[in-house]
């Protein structure tokens, strides 16, 4: 496994959008290093013949049956918009676009 | 890139090979969302419905909210990739897409990544000129959709100089599956209309499995086209540009060959083509500029926590086998030996991509005849003079209404055509349109009598020539009637009554 650096801190950061100073990066890297390496022991005992784990949970194919259900009412969805417009939520205009 | 200056379309293929990939979104029409229990817009009952309705804590990404998978959708998911001929995936999971944009609240979108339900499939598709084209699946994904955005302000109400957005997240969570096709070598000059039947063959897989609405206009069906150039004898496959949203039939093949146009003319001048997002501008019949976009977006995809694999049994699968509709080409052939159209007109109904309208427009009661006729024709002509597709206009249910009235003999060709003229504009159904414009046919024999008489009475010199045998002079009377009546009259009953009356 690859060493993390302050420059994919900073980028990890970038995209979360969370603003870190120079010394916050230095100290994050220093930890996320620790992580991986804390992550990469159980590599040494993950071998071929154990399968991957999906999911903590030993559970599978938990499905909802396709019937309408409770909905929430215009001014419950709003209810914790900093702004609307009485049926839609306000946004400030955003730079970028859909993905 | 102004049409001026894009490269002759013969002269680019000269220079290049185009290579497309195509990326289409499908909105499922099951009753609820992809994670939760609320109404699904995609769904036909649940289509007109306020801004921020269909909604529930989960749509909102509210904390403590969790998502439940919609074993239905699953289900459409698995029919659809097995009639794409996909292999179905034992075992297959959902993954987080994190991106920062207020279409989904939660600032991810539930998508699935290294555990796609379904890969490895390929789809027949014909093309208008008879040529047949299979098309490489690569894989078949399920996700869920995003919340529709408003931009205020500005001039132009896209997102340039937009002051604020509105947020309606009644489409947030429908289920979607995406379908993602290989790179299409060796397409050519058939690049573009290849793009265009391949969503229309889409298109009538979905409607055959009865798992979308698939109307276009809608957004229950939407096209990202790639294309790429290389030039002739290279191997490497040149840089791609992915124009989004391309919502019609026709535009996708326009899109697809302006960018080939606009792609040549860049490269024929020594530059690069940006690996970028495109938008395309229905009314210009052109692209522009999105974002950036590289091969590795960082979406920082990681397997959704809340959610547990899906591992469809074996049964399962097999039972949703043996239920598909029968694969489209030998459907077509079936189809056209029962409705009895020739070569040429089945032609018209495949090549106007109207075979699923057809085919729903004889199920809803209509003849084969009457059927073809009206979708072919008039709607067809309609839609080409305003660009747009048409399925746009009208319903299969409203076509075979407006055969019934038509066979009823409340309407002539012509007055179904104003009927058409009101369908198309959104004013109801036939028979309100009939009843709200008053387009019936006049049937009281007494009002037709009456006109009748006042016409030959202004017309002695054709009367006295009916009387004398000569019966093709009838028509100038039969048009006075027909005129006095608006049009609103059946000129074979008129011109039977002409000659009674001519004799009285």
């Amino acid at each position: 496994m690859s060493e993390i650096n302050a420059e994919q801190v900073a980028h990890l950061a970038n995209l979360a959008r969370i603003a870190l100073t120079d010394e916050e990066i230095e100290h994050l890297t220093k930890e996320l290093v620790q992580i991986m390496h804390a992550v990469e022991q159980v590599s040494e005992v993950a071998t071929p013949d154990v399968p991957p784990t999906n999911h903590p949970i030993p559970l599978q194919n938990v499905f909802r049956d396709d019937v309408v259900g409770h909905t929430l009412t215009v001014d419950e969805a709003l209810s914790g918009a900093p702004e609307s417009d009485g049926s839609r939520f306000v946004v400030s205009a955003i730079l970028g676009e859909e993905q | 890139m102004a049409r001026a200056e894009l490269m002759d379309f013969d002269a680019a293929l000269e220079r290049f090979e185009p290579v497309i990939g195509l990326e289409v979104h499908v909105e499922l029409n099951t009753k609820t969302k992809m994670f939760s229990a609320a109404p699904n817009p995609a769904n036909a009952e649940f289509h007109i419905a306020d801004p921020n309705t269909l909604i529930t804590p989960v749509c909102l990404g509210l904390p403590g909210s969790l998502p439940v998978v919609n074993g239905q959708a699953v289900r459409y998911s698995i029919s659809l990739g097995l009639a794409l001929g996909c292999e179905i995936a034992p075992s297959s999971r959902f993954a987080r897409k994190n991106y920062f944009y207020p279409d989904l609240a939660k600032n991810y979108q539930i998508s699935q990544y290294d555990e796609p339900i379904a890969f490895d499939g390929s789809v027949e598709v014909e093309l208008e000129n008879g040529r047949s084209f299979t098309v490489p699946i690569e894989r078949a994904h399920m996700e869920e959709d995003a919340g529709k955005l408003t931009h205020v302000g500005g001039s132009t109400g896209r997102i340039q100089g937009a002051e604020y957005s509105l947020v309606d997240y009644n489409r947030a969570g429908v289920p979607l599956v995406e379908i993602v096709t290989r790179p299409i070598i060796g397409a050519e000059a058939d690049a573009p209309a290849l793009a265009r039947a391949y969503v229309a063959t889409i298109r009538d897989i979905v409607r055959s499995l009865g798992i979308s609405e698939a109307r276009m206009e809608r957004g229950n069906l939407r096209c990202d086209a790639n294309v790429s150039l290389r030039p002739r004898g290279q191997e490497k496959l040149g840089t791609r540009t992915e124009t989004k949203n391309v919502n019609s039939m026709r535009s996708v093949e326009r899109a697809v060959r302006y960018e080939i146009q606009r792609q040549a003319a860049i490269l024929a001048k020594g530059g690069a083509i940006i690996q970028e997002t495109r938008h395309w501008h229905e009314d210009t019949g052109t692209t522009s500029a999105g974002r950036p976009k590289s091969d590795a977006d960082d979406y920082r995809y990681f397997p959704e926590p809340d959610l547990l694999p899906v591992v469809p049994t074996r049964e399962l699968i097999e039972e949703l086998r043996a239920s598909l509709p029968e694969p489209p080409a030998a459907r077509r052939r079936r189809l056209k030996d029962e409705w009895g159209f020739t070569d040429l007109e089945f032609k018209d109904v495949v090549n106007g991509g109207l075979l699923a309208e057809v085919t729903e427009t004889i199920a809803a009661g209509a003849s084969p005849a009457a059927a073809r006729k009206w979708w072919t024709g008039e709607l067809t002509r309609v839609a080409n003079a305003e660009g747009r597709d048409a399925a746009e206009l009208a319903t299969p249910a409203q076509v075979a209404e407006l055969a019934a009235l038509i066979e009823s003999g409340v309407l002539t060709d012509r007055l179904a055509r104003q009927v058409l003229e009101g369908v198309a504009v959104g004013e109801g159904s036939p028979q309100q349109i009939v009843d709200a414009r008053g387009l019936a046919v006049v049937s009281d024999d007494g009002a037709l009598i009456s006109a009748i008489d006042d016409a030959l009475a202004s017309q002695p010199d054709v009367l006295a020539k009916i009387r004398d045998g000569k019966v093709q002079a009838a028509g100038a009377v039969i048009g006075a009637v027909m005129k006095a009546m608006h049009g609103k009259a059946d000129a074979a009953r008129v011109r039977e009554l002409v000659l009674e009356r001519a004799q009285s």
